[in-house]
């Protein structure tokens, strides 16, 4: 995989531009409230409230089963919520079903890559790019990104590494020009190195006006990236700040939920 | 104590895994007043009576066997009108080699039940949807081999010999018990099937296949053995057509409509319970009395009652009985009581029986 | 030389057994759904063709182009409505609905139709005249027609699946269609667009039918859902030439069968059929993991 050198920024905070600025009081991108969600029974997320501001790398993290993927597939359309809503940029989105949600520029990469197997890379770029926004990324754009892609774009997806593809998956993903960027556990299944190299393109996909929302189980990896935190146990969020924020202890104790929940307010938004 | 034991001992205490026996104690008594009733109809009742009872016995014992199949094994066949047009033949060559046609009946049943067993091998290479057309291929391809044998009919068929000296009464008394009889031995049969373990491992695959194979069901063994069931059991249907028919023809025996009335039959009573088929047969029989002057009406209105049902209730009407008051009159699945809480939800749930 | 013309004759019937056969295995391979009523909507395509054909006027063969496109919004209308909502419901609920669609449309055309026969276009030099090569060879005007439609047909949507935009989510969905709704595709209207197809082709099969054979209102079920069924699995599940090939394998053995005796033309199609089940239950013309 090439990235031009640029954008290897190595694994010291790539956002030094946009970390210090979180505006309290500007329209969040992407906003959840009181998301409640029931798997059968089983009470899957528990009233659980985010704010994503523009250029953000929003991070949430958890154990396994802490709700983490339902949240983001809720918010992606996947899921139904009993209650609470979801607003992209201001808009009641919370009715739509997940393509509507797609055109509109909430658009996923979902867990375990996902890619149309018996289709080509390009076929996939371009079917990400059907009912794509206006916006700066082009197939033509994300084989600048990665030269390699070019060269094997008439392969069928299923004959890539993994690391391939959740490029390519991340590929469909940008060419439909989302206003924010719903990562599903990029790491999952895939080597460490491999999954180091995917985050330190990040830098390089947030220039053309990003924002993002990851969800993650590599806590360390998350916090390298992320300008904002969220640590979800059992369905309840645990701990919310920004990464240079909190300690390793607090975010320990969140994330097995060890002791009481350590919280740190957040300006502007209600605790939760 | 740890929370997680507490748990457990608290769940032990309080919830009970029952499977009503004073609902089995009235209705087996219900069902043995009904057969009894039921089989002294021929002193009771008119012979064109007796005559629309035979068909429904045949319709219940088919949809009851469909309802094995689809409602319990997922297994969806348009081909047990093969079953049936075998169980047919078979009095027939029995009964043209010098048999009692009644006597001919059990054997024709055991031979359904092993010609099931190669055609399971051939049609369970197919999935779903085309396992459905490949049995149907099969009912076809049974029919044309078949029409082969001059000695059977050919494409015409043959009236079934072996009643010469019977009275014409004693003739529909005889044909009547034998309907009502292959229908109790059905219902039986399946009952008792689903309260033994083969019905835990059907529960199990029809709840989830995968996790039923994982947990060391065998799904594979218990779909041939549901298989080899229905076919014996469409194949005894099949019997007493060809009694009460007095003649074998194979347009007739092998005709599709069989699988599309007992499939409906079972659909509109409500699949995977045992007193689904029987409510279905009852409603199929009502509409195809009110309806038959109507010629190709009733087989329309039925379709189109199937396929409401279908989309709608999907467990039937039955279900809809069962929904509102937790009622069984054949208690196969089991009952989960727990202790007196405020959530309704989980105060009575019948374990297995949401499809 | 009967054998011969037996083998022409079986080889070219293929061509009409694609045409049931190809939309079938589309919606198989798209959503998941066999359509037991995919007989009887060919019927259904042959009758609107007789309708307009008596009352227009038009010429016979100009009938595709009224049937062709009412089939396909029938089969649009149909996916979004019954089969999306049995769908929803599971597979076991769709194999029911068409099932009792097949038996409605049936029993309606027998009511409103009769149980008589139908033909299209008889008498036409086209449906009873042939080439001959030499004295004996004979090459019927209307299966060497059907047959070149079929092929035409095979290579249209061959072209529509892999070249246009729709072709593409169509595969796209039926690869995985939670992800295509994550691209902003709408599946259930991409599963109408291949129901549409579906019913579009076979509506083509309804009308060359009746050219070739004649119509009733049976023939859904006794012969073109059988036949297509069986091309399909002949030719290998989800393969779109392969119902060609499996067309063309149970054309020829049928005519074979009829040679060897006039009722053995439907049973030796079968015994092909269960041979193949037999040694080669993924299909004679399958190559691994091919769309």
């Amino acid at each position: 995989m090439t990235v031009p050198a640029g954008g290897l920024a190595g694994s010291s905070s790539p956002l030094d531009s946009t970390e210090a600025a979180r505006p309290a009081n500007g329209t969040p991108v992407l906003e959840a409230a009181g998301l409640t969600v029931y798997h059968g029974q089983l009470r899957a997320l528990d009233s659980i409230s985010l704010r994503v501001y523009p250029g953000e790398v929003y991070a949430i993290i958890g154990a396994n089963g802490a709700g983490k993927s339902t949240l983001l597939r809720t918010i992606a359309g996947l899921h139904h919520a009993t209650t609470g809503s979801v607003l992209l940029e201001g808009a009641d989105v919370t009715g739509l079903r997940p393509e509507r949600r797609a055109r509109l520029g909430i658009v996923m990469v979902p867990e375990g890559r996902r890619l149309f197997g018996s289709l080509s890379v390009e076929e996939n770029l371009k079917v990400g790019a059907t009912y794509a926004r206006r916006g700066p990324w082009t197939i033509e754009r994300v084989y600048e990104t990665f030269e390699w892609m070019r060269d094997r774009r008439d392969q069928q997806t299923a004959q890539l590494s993994g690391g391939e593809q959740q490029t390519v998956a991340i590929g469909r993903a940008l060419v439909a020009n989302p206003r924010v960027l719903l990562l599903d556990e990029l790491s999952l299944g895939l080597a460490p190195v491999v999954v180091q190299r995917i985050y330190a393109m990040l830098p390089h996909i947030l220039e053309t006006g990003l924002t993002v929302l990851l969800v993650e189980q590599d806590v360390s990896q998350a916090l390298r990236v992320a300008t904002h935190l969220q640590c979800l146990l059992e369905g309840r969020t645990t701990l919310e700040g920004r990464p240079d924020e909190v300690t390793a202890d607090q975010v320990e104790a969140a994330y097995f939920g060890l002791a009481g929940t350590a919280s740190i307010p957040r300006e502007g938004s209600e605790s939760s | 104590m740890s929370l997680a034991t507490r748990a457990k001992t608290r769940t032990a205490e309080s919830f009970r895994v029952t499977r009503s026996q004073r609902n089995v104690v009235w209705t087996g008594a219900g069902a043995l007043v009904v057969v009894v009733v039921l089989a002294f109809f021929p002193f009771l009742v008119y012979s064109g009576t007796t005559a629309i009872l035979v068909q429904g016995f045949i319709v219940l014992t088919l949809a009851t066997m469909w309802n094995l199949m689809a409602g319990y094994a997922g297994l969806v066949s348009v081909g047990q009108q093969g079953f049936v047009g075998l169980g047919a033949y078979f009095v027939l060559i029995l009964a043209l080699h010098g048999a009692s046609p009644f006597a001919a009946l059990p054997v024709a049943v055991v031979a359904c039940g092993v010609a099931a067993l190669p055609l399971w091998w051939l049609v369970s290479r197919l999935r779903s949807g085309y396992f459905a057309i490949a049995t149907w291929v099969l009912a076809a391809a049974i029919m044309l081999f078949i029409e082969q044998f001059s000695s059977l009919g050919s494409g015409t068929g043959l009236p079934l010999p072996g009643f010469t000296g019977m009275s014409p009464t004693l003739l529909t008394a005889y044909t009547y018990w034998i309907g009502l009889a292959v229908t109790v031995a059905a219902l039986a049969t399946v009952y008792l099937l689903l309260r033994s373990r083969l019905g835990l491992v059907l529960t199990a695959i029809r709840d989830d296949e995968v996790a039923a194979r994982s947990s060391g069901a065998r799904v594979g063994l218990a779909r041939l053995l549901v298989f080899v069931v229905a076919g014996a059991g469409c194949g005894a249907a099949g019997a007493v057509l060809a009694i009460s028919q007095l003649q074998v023809q194979p347009t007739a025996v092998f005709d599709v409509s069989w699988t599309a009335e007992m499939a409906f039959a079972a659909i509109i009573g409500g699949l995977g319970t045992i007193e689904g088929p029987i409510i279905g047969t009852l409603v199929y029989m009502l509409l195809q009395q009110t309806l038959q002057s109507f010629n190709a009406w009733y087989l329309i209105i039925l379709g189109l009652v199937a396929i409401v049902i279908a989309l709608f209730a999907r467990r039937g009407l039955w279900g809809l009985v069962d929904s509102r008051l937790s009622f069984r009159l054949f208690p196969v699945g089991y009952w989960l009581r727990g202790p007196v809480t405020e959530d309704r939800r989980s105060r009575r749930r019948a374990v297995g029986d949401q499809v | 030389m009967t054998w011969v013309n037996a083998i022409i004759q079986g080889l070219l019937t293929g061509g009409l057994y694609a045409l049931f056969a190809c939309g079938l295995s589309l919606m198989f391979g798209v959503m998941k759904v066999v359509n037991l009523a995919h007989g009887d909507l060919a019927v259904v395509g042959g009758y609107v063709a007789v309708g307009i054909i008596t009352v227009t006027h038009i010429p016979v063969l100009w009938s595709f182009v009224i049937v062709v496109p009412v089939m396909a919004v029938i089969g649009y209308a149909l996916q979004r409505t019954l089969i999306q909502s049995a769908l929803n419901r599971g597979v076991l609920t769709t194999l029911i609905v068409t099932l009792g669609l097949s038996m409605v449309i049936e029993n309606a055309l027998l009511e409103f139709f009769s149980a008589n026969t139908r033909g299209i276009g008889a008498g036409m030099t086209l449906v009873t005249g042939s080439f001959r090569i030499g004295s004996q060879i004979e090459l019927p005007y209307l299966l060497l027609l059907i047959f070149a439609i079929a092929v035409a047909v095979l290579l249209g949507l061959q072209y529509f699946l892999s070249q246009s935009s729709y072709g593409r989510l169509i595969r796209a969905v039926a690869d995985d269609k939670e992800a295509a709704q994550l691209s902003g595709a709408d599946y259930r209207h991409v599963f109408g667009i291949a129901a549409a197809l579906a019913l579009g082709t076979v509506a083509l099969g309804g009308i060359a039918y009746g050219m070739y054979q004649s119509l009733d209102p049976t023939a859904g079920t006794d012969t073109i859902l059988l036949f297509a069924f069986v091309a399909v699995v002949i030719g290998g599940l989800g393969s779109l030439w392969g119902t060609l090939a499996g067309g063309i394998v149970l054309g020829v053995a049928q005519q074979i069968g009829a040679q060897v005796n006039l009722s053995d033309e439907l049973l030796a199609g079968y015994l092909v059929f269960l041979l193949v089940l037999v040694l080669r239950p993924q299909g004679l013309f399958t190559r691994r993991a091919s769309s």
